[in-house]
């Protein structure tokens, strides 16, 4: 089929390109953008390995077209460090032992960004249940929920002292 | 994991919507959500010739009360009505459902829209809309109607809807003060389909139930309505065995197929005990 | 003089070594957590094609035609191969690990549902999966056999017509066209007599569901053969890359000099990894055709149902033992379904691999076990899924005999354990199947968890509730104190295709003071980088910041056989320490000379050698490398590096005691794990942060394996249940809560004294949800549950012991 142009930004860039329709989101990020943090673990919308931020929302790129991104914000895990500092949930993940192959963490940060965005303050169970989109085979998430735990805290610190300031 | 190729359109108003349904005629498919579609698609198990794309229409979106009825846009998606506080409010059972429905991820993209017009027995909200005694508003090039959601499933993959039209917006009456609803649902894990699920929607005045309405999940070929199971509350008291006639009402009209998640026996007795529990937890919330 | 040396400068010294024993952080992290990883898909080639695969949509069936036309037809489409196109090239069918041939493509017959039958080449991965669809095969269906049972008996089909006459497999006699090996172990003389007189016996039957070790990527590769240069170069999902190096050179006829093999980041291997797979060697013949880089990556679907599976074994088991509950005897028998081709990865003497563990933590004076393999039309396998060759069957089987003899004698699981251990002073202990077991103290392990969950505290509650008809659950208290055998192996025992076990360290000092190593293994997000640091750090006292660890690369790193069955820290880890001392030794004459003493004179401390009673003459490693650079000692070579190929003298035996609580839903049959606490010894702990992290890993994947994990087939061989919707991967909302112990006993014939950790978790946690959850019925007489333990499964139970809610 004839391909559409898309335009969108990635990470704070401005990108268009001639996509088929077909081309699923995960593969316009890995193939045209060589933005390869975002991985493909099964092709039945279950693992979350794919997730990324679309107009501040969680999605899973594997189901969800590149063209149905035109005109959409989107932030993979290359835009989540700034200018070179890490993000709190990235520096958490590497503190807590958060993971082991590396292969679910991309999702799991993209993820756990959007979930502490939407609840800063989060239980325990309310991290389990945030982060079930998203499967993890080496770490039992154990260190995953400590990881998420860490970050908030310091995240909500860093929102306080802006406050303050 | 990689679909055949397909045109696209995404329309931005309904008219332009239906026209291009016309236009197309059976070569396409609504996308709403997706996250049922494009993964057959990827498995190859459907090969629309063409996509219309439908997240791009604003009227398909939006909660609102209007003329004594709840409003919902049929583009709503899950996460959308978990966060809805006019629902949380008025017809909790709702948001409730929406929580119980895959994942985190696939809650920002599903649709209200996309699970009860798919005609799919597993999903959980053709079983709701009918507890709810739901309208479902379909739109066609003719104009809209409404149909009952008691009367909207004909079989799996099969609804009232015809081909030229689209589910625009589901309809729903307010909780009175005295209602109060619950959704049991057995699954494997989060994000599974129901091994069995049972929506009980009670209205109780001193004690006796006045109103009861149960409908069951993945139980059938579609999702069921338990006439008898809710005649079997109305004007008594709750008490184990007014829960057990409607229990075993329920086990009589249950035909759940066989499959990974149990067999026959094993999801009758499931869609039993779900109800069971939704009863209980049902008029615990009666106030 | 100077002021003597201070503990908090001692601590200080240790603490920049980032050494032995520290949770230090990990060094890998930086790239993963920045989505920078390099795993097999992320590498793009320029002129990089990609393949895909026509797979077979029937279990059994011959092949009358394939059509390609309408697929090379597709633009962009370059090749379509079948078996005849490799056939030319000998290498339609492959040699296995385990001494039998698999088809690479389906040669004139499918053996298995999902089998290889041809690839495309195109030019992306959407031409490619548009030309499997056009590629249209006839198929002439045949009957199915799915049933190990039934394939022995006299009328079954034939599977492998292309084995046909060969009464002789790889290991020894074939009794049927279906059955493929017998193999057994220990005195069956001595164990049948000791059941003979046993005061008591008991048996019983149990299976070892198949499942599949699933990693969250998939396997593929990478191939590109430079014709110019005549050089295959393949990154790939590899657990063993030399091995592969070696079959690769061997079946192409490329020299392996000419070869490289490269295992970049892995997403889990868990034995996924370890084989050969058909879509390696069909990209490389591509590659090799086309002069082009070509990319297969297999989709989750594919995985599950193709790539080699794990357990499906119908075990057999058998105690005898006086009335007071002291086991005089253990005898085994097993069905052991290989599906279609046997390509299960194990040493080649062992069919059956470390099986023969299976009398465990107990000291059983005689024992038998015999494994009969089966050619079922099933995929072909099988591997260790996170386990060593076998371990958790073998483990699984003589912890069920245990409990079922406890329950029949009614004496209390963990009094039975006690009873029978291996005692403490009995080590080195030769079990009845000639392991000798190096080291362990599994009284003081038992006492340790029974005492910080209040065992008689939970036998108490659990009275409570089973008296009380109205409690709406059923409680069970699993136990567990397995012994399993990892590390292989000492090569007279233990060979891949020949090659010996061993593995290989190497390591260079830089001028400046820090070092690079490398190895024969190739971790899968076990931390190589961070603990092999730690290792050398300590050995050499230099920081481990500044040792870089590389592995996976075949062209730079020593020959290893691989990560899989817990060998890592056991082999390669032996070879960096004992690399490592060579560098020591050199690094002590040098500072001898330095100080203008004798070696003798000289003692080492964290990061220094110093002379005895004199602090303030020392020089540090740091010293020391820049002097083995810029003016050795005469007739010293310059440089400061060594490399150590290990074999081991043993394997290493690591072992835990596990126990479980859970609650039954009486009503619904779900298990709530309400408690899971796991002690593991693993001898010394390179890196405490790590191994927790593994143990959580490991006892989640024990927890999906026994409550929900089971592939099965129906009649016709159809797969079921191998997409993520229904093959059971717990997210966090499943994931139980973890609480990890442990206890230290080095193993000493091991230059650190470590033993390997990473699999026992999973090895022994399977057992452990069985015994809670038979345990939770054992007053209603139940001795047994299948796995997996599932709700309905279990509700199953409840009904059959007339259990209401």
């Amino acid at each position: 089929m004839s391909k559409q142009l898309v335009s969108m930004t990635v990470n704070g860039k401005k990108v268009e390109k001639a996509v088929e329709p077909r081309t699923l989101l995960i593969h316009f990020l890995r193939e045209e953008m060589n933005l390869t943090g975002a991985h493909i673990g099964c092709e039945t919308s279950h693992c979350g390995a794919c997730t990324v931020d679309v107009d501040g929302k969680s999605i899973k790129s594997c189901t969800h077209l590149a063209i149905q991104c035109d005109g959409s914000d989107v932030l993979t895990v290359e835009g989540l460090a700034n200018k070179g500092t890490l993000h709190a949930l990235q520096e958490a993940f590497y503190q807590e032992h958060g993971l082991q192959c590396g292969f679910c963490t991309p999702g799991m940060l993209m993820r756990a960004y959007r979930f502490l965005q939407d609840t800063p303050d989060p239980t325990e169970d309310q991290i389990r249940m945030g982060m079930s989109g998203n499967l993890c085979r080496c770490t039992g998430y154990q260190n995953i929920i400590k990881a998420v735990q860490s970050a908030a805290k310091k995240l909500r610190a860093q929102a306080e002292e802006s406050v303050a300031a | 994991m990689i679909p055949p190729s397909f045109g696209y359109s995404a329309p931005r108003t309904l008219p332009e919507a239906l026209q291009l349904m016309v236009l197309h005629g059976d070569e396409a498919k609504i996308i709403a959500g997706g996250h049922s579609l494009l993964p057959m698609m990827k498995l190859r198990f459907a090969e629309p010739a063409h996509l219309i794309d439908i997240n791009k229409i604003p009227e398909l979106k939006g909660i609102r009360e209007e003329n004594g009825l709840i409003k919902i846009g049929a583009m709503t998606t899950e996460n959308e009505l978990i966060d809805s506080e006019l629902l949380q409010q008025k017809v909790p059972l709702l948001p409730e459902v929406a929580r119980l429905i895959a994942d985190p991820q696939v809650r920002n993209r599903g649709t209200i829209g996309g699970d009860i017009a798919h005609g799919d027995p597993g999903n959980d909200h053709p079983a709701i809309a009918i507890a709810l005694d739901a309208a479902f508003i379909l739109t066609g090039p003719k104009g809209q109607r409404s149909v009952a959601a008691a009367n909207f499933f004909l079989g799996t993959y099969m609804t009232d809807m015809q081909s030229d039209e689209i589910l625009t917006s589901i309809h729903v009456k307010p909780f009175s003060s005295k209602t109060g609803s619950a959704y049991c649902k057995l699954k494997r894990k989060t994000g599974d389909f129901a091994t069995a699920g049972s929506a009980v929607v009670l209205e109780m005045s001193g004690g006796f139930v006045t109103s009861a309405r149960i409908a069951l999940t993945n139980v059938a070929p579609t999702a069921l309505e338990a006439k008898t199971a809710a005649a079997a509350l109305v004007g008594n008291i709750l008490t184990e065995s007014t829960i057990k006639a409607a229990v075993d009402a329920v086990t009589t009209i249950c035909d759940p197929a066989e499959d990974l998640r149990g067999d026959i026996e094993y999801k009758t007795a499931m869609a039993g005990e779900m109800t069971k529990r939704a009863i209980r937890i049902a008029a615990s919330r009666c106030k | 003089m100077n002021a003597p040396i201070t503990e908090s400068q001692i601590s200080e010294r240790q603490e920049a070594l980032q050494g032995m024993g520290e949770s230090r952080l990990r060094k890998e992290d930086a790239r993963f957590v920045q989505g920078k990883g390099n795993y097999v898909d992320d590498i793009k080639l320029p002129g990089m094609l990609h393949m895909d695969i026509v797979r077979a949509p029937v279990a059994h069936a011959r092949i009358k035609k394939i059509n390609k036309e309408s697929a090379l037809a597709i633009p962009g489409v370059y090749a379509v191969l079948t078996a005849d196109d490799l056939k030319p090239l000998k290498l339609h069918w492959m040699p296995t690990l385990a001494g039998d041939v698999q088809a690479v493509l389906a040669d004139e017959k499918v053996h298995f549902q999902m089998q290889e039958v041809a690839v495309v080449i195109a030019d992306d991965r959407y031409i490619a999966a548009d030309a499997v669809e056009a590629v249209t095969v006839e198929y002439e269906e045949l009957p199915a056999v799915v049933d190990p049972f039934k394939a022995l008996e006299a009328g079954a089909p034939v599977l492998r017509e292309d084995l046909a006459g060969k009464s002789e497999g790889a290991h020894g006699k074939r009794y049927h066209h279906n059955h493929i090996f017998t193999w057994d172990a220990g005195d069956k003389e001595k164990t049948d007599k000791a059941f003979a007189s046993a005061q008591v016996t008991v048996k019983q039957d149990m299976f070892y569901p198949r499942v599949h070790p699933c990693p969250l990527e998939t396997c593929g590769c990478v191939a590109s053969f430079d014709p110019i240069r005549g050089e295959l170069t393949t990154y790939m999902t590899s657990q063993a890359p030399h091995v592969v190096r070696t079959v690769v050179s061997l079946l192409s006829g490329i020299p392996e000099s000419k070869v490289r093999i490269i295992s970049p980041d892995i997403g889990g291997g868990f034995g996924n990894k370890v084989g050969v797979y058909p879509g390696y060697v069909c990209a490389i013949v591509a590659s090799i055709v086309l002069g082009r880089p070509v990319k297969w990556i297999e989709d989750r679907i594919e995985n599950i149902s193709s790539t080699a599976f794990a357990r499906d074994y119908h075990m057999a088991g058998e105690l005898a033992a006086t009335q007071d509950g002291k086991i005089t005897g253990l005898r085994v028998n097993v069905i052991a379904d290989h599906g279609a081709f046997d390509s299960c990865a194990d040493p080649t003497k062992f069919p059956a691999g470390m099986f023969h563990i299976v009398s465990g933590s107990y000291d059983i004076p005689a024992a038998y076990c015999r494994v009969d393999g089966v050619y079922t039309n099933k995929a072909p396998g099988g591997v260790a899924y996170r386990c060593s060759f076998r371990v958790t069957e073998a483990v699984y089987l003589i912890e069920r005999m245990v409990d079922v003899l406890a329950q029949k004698l009614n004496i209390d699981k963990a009094e039975i354990r006690r009873k029978n251990f291996i005692r403490k002073e009995q080590f080195p202990y030769t079990s009845p199947f000639g392991f000798e077991y190096d080291s362990g103290d599994y009284h003081t392990a038992l006492d340790k968890v029974l005492k910080a969950v209040d065992y008689e505290g939970l036998r108490k509650e659990q009275a409570a509730t089973r008296a009380n008809p109205n409690s709406p659950t059923l409680m069970g208290i699993g136990l567990v104190s397995f012994t399993e055998v990892v590390g292989a192996g000492p090569s007279k025992m233990c060979d891949i295709l020949g090659v010996g076990m061993f593995d290989s360290c190497e390591i260079r000092v830089h001028p400046t003071g820090s070092a690079i190593a490398r190895m024969g293994t190739i971790n899968q997000g076990q931390g190589h980088q961070t603990t092999y640091a730690q290792i050398i750090a300590t050995e050499l006292g230099l920081p481990s910041e500044v040792i870089q660890v590389e592995e996976g690369d075949t062209s730079t790193a020593p020959y290893g056989l691989g990560t899989y069955g817990s060998r890592s820290t056991p082999v390669a880890g032996a070879a960096v320490a004992l690399a490592s001392r060579k560098i020591h030794a050199k690094a002590k004459k040098i500072a001898a000379h330095l100080l203008e003493v004798s070696d003798n004179d000289l003692e080492w401390e964290i990061d220094r050698f110093k002379l005895k009673g004199d602090d303030a003459k020392f020089k540090t490693m740091k010293d020391i490398a820049w002097a083995a650079y810029h003016q050795p000692p005469a007739g010293m070579e310059p440089g400061l590096e060594a490399v150590h190929y290990y074999d081991p003298p043993n394997f290493t035996y690591p072992f835990g005691v596990y126990l479980c609580v859970v609650d039954i839903d009486k009503a619904t049959g779900e298990t709530k794990i309400r408690r899971f606490y796991a002690l593991d010894d693993c001898g010394t702990r390179i890196n405490p942060m790590i191994i927790e992290g593994q143990i959580h890993g490991g006892l989640t994947e024990g927890y999906a394996v026994a409550m929900a994990q089971q592939l099965t087939f129906d009649a016709q061989g159809n797969i079921q249940g191998n997409t993520l919707m229904d093959y059971f991967l717990p997210t966090a909302v499943e994931a139980p809560k973890w609480e990890t112990d442990f206890t230290v006993t080095p193993s000493p014939h091991h230059p650190i004294g470590a033993k390997g950790v990473a699999e026992s978790p999973h090895v022994g946690s399977i057992p452990t949800f069985t015994s809670a959850v038979v345990d939770a019925f054992a007053h209603l007489g139940v001795t047994h549950m299948n796995m997996p333990h599932t709700a309905y499964r279990v509700w199953q139970q409840l009904q059959e012991s007339g259990v209401t809610a």
